[in-house]
């Protein structure tokens, strides 16, 4: 194999990589608050909360299929879902939180919401034509989702005493999950460099700007702690992912192959 | 013709005019009407059509390749539409069927026809209504598909489906369901 055929195989594999950790965040998020469904305040949230899971869990058959395209190995999305294992799972730690109370629920959705306004505008200018059109698509959904999270947000924070409370707990304990969503490593580095992924450090500021814009007409405060727990994008997960992926993955793999 | 009646001449939208003339200009028009009877699993009214999901149609002897959007990432609806389309066509005697889905440019419900947008109201569903930015708030102006009365309101940007919207009309009361301008 000469050096360029080889270094166009390490690239596709590079972009295979990124689909899949892309399709994990969209997949294990889109679970977790799948978990709501029944169990919602009340019908409208209920079903608000059944949405937004449905639009993360389609975004992942989006990058799960791309990947699979790409694979040419015979892979499908299911397989990428259901059949690997924890440490190879690459989501942000922050999805995989369990769904905790409510305030927690929309705290991390804030958090996660806006996050994806802004990656999801950038990865409209990547030069893989797939990723674009799935940009283009999930970015429309993701209005829905920051107008949704914001206005419950501003509801609990500016709530009752016991509302603000718990907004200002969940708060505290989400915050240092959020570091990590704005580093890059070495494989996103490559493809930054290619034109592909997107450089999730040029996006702090702005979402910093929008998370303290809501906080502040909320009555919310970042907290002064400066802790911080990174580790997903390795593979290096909390105790909480391994429990969601037996739920999620146990009718697959107790029924291989199974259609209906 | 009443007044009422004179208010509802519908306007075309061009991105309505340039979907009819990709289809007009299509050589499989026999096609193109045998799928005018696949409808939307989730809203039978709507054919995919009119909907605005239905893309393309090309036929190479025996095999048919239909080009079909989706509404949502998550709609799922689409791997019935897969089949609801293959069935069709499979009935009428073509022997391979390839539904392909095509993300861009993404659906919008400015691609529904009038005539859809007139099935969806009689169906019990305000159409999706020009909004600025797409953007729904309590002062969206819509009209309740059941009583006629604009004194409506917003209970919840999400409903019964990924693509609509939850509506209550203070006239009649009745809760009804909005298509998302998207």
């Amino acid at each position: 194999m000469t050096q360029s055929t080889q270094n166009k195989v390490d690239s596709k594999q590079d972009l295979i990589n990124y689909l899949v950790r892309l399709g994990d965040d969209s997949i294990v998020l889109g679970h977790r608050v799948s978990e709501w469904v029944s169990n919602g305040p009340f019908l409208e949230e209920d079903i608000a909360l059944g949405n937004v899971a449905l639009d993360y869990i389609g975004r992942a058959r989006l990058f799960y299929g791309h990947a699979a395209t790409l694979s040419e190995d015979g892979k499908t999305e299911d397989d990428f879902a259901f059949l690997r294992d924890e440490r190879e799972f690459e989501n942000y730690l922050i999805n995989e939180l369990p769904r905790g109370d409510f305030a927690y629920t929309i705290v991390r959705q804030l958090l996660v919401d806006l996050y994806n306004k802004h990656h999801l505008q950038a990865l409209k200018s990547s030069t893989d034509e797939t990723l674009v059109a799935i940009a283009e698509k999930a970015s429309k959904e993701t209005s829905y989702h920051c107008r949704r999270s914001t206005s419950w947000a501003l509801r609990l924070g500016d709530g009752t005493q016991e509302s603000k409370r718990r907004m200002q707990l969940a708060v505290d304990d989400i915050w240092g999950y959020s570091h990590e969503l704005f580093e890059v490593d070495a494989l996103e580095q490559r493809l930054i460099d290619a034109g592909i992924a997107v450089d999730c450090e040029q996006l702090k500021q702005q979402w910093l700007a929008d998370v303290e814009e809501v906080f502040e007409e909320a009555g919310l405060t970042i907290p002064e702690a400066t802790w911080a727990v990174r580790g997903g994008r390795k593979g290096y997960h909390t105790e909480h992912l391994g429990h969601l992926l037996t739920q999620m993955q146990f009718v697959h793999r107790s029924f291989p192959g199974a259609t209906w | 013709m009443t007044t009422t009646q004179m208010q509802l001449i519908p306007t075309k939208s061009s991105l309505q005019y340039e979907r009819e003339q990709f289809r007009n200009e299509s050589n499989v028009p026999h096609l193109w009407a045998l799928l005018d009877e696949v409808t939307d699993p989730e809203i039978p009214v709507l054919s995919l059509w009119d909907i605005g999901i239905l893309k393309d149609i090309s036929q190479q002897d025996q095999s048919v390749t239909v080009v079909i959007t989706p509404t949502y990432s998550g709609c799922p609806a689409m791997d019935v539409i897969r089949e609801d389309i293959t069935a069709a066509l499979t009935k009428y005697g073509i022997a391979q069927v390839n539904v392909e889905l095509e993300l861009t440019p993404a659906w919008t419900t400015d691609w529904m026809t009038n005539k859809g947008r007139e099935q969806l109201r009689g169906y019990g569903i305000a159409p999706p209504v020009d909004t600025v930015d797409r953007v729904l708030t309590q002062d969206t102006q819509v009209q309740c598909p059941h009583c006629g009365s604009h004194a409506t309101r917003l209970v919840s940007e999400f409903a019964s489906t990924a693509c609509k919207a939850l509506f209550q009309c203070n006239d009649c009361s009745e809760p009804f369901d909005l298509f998302k301008h998207i």
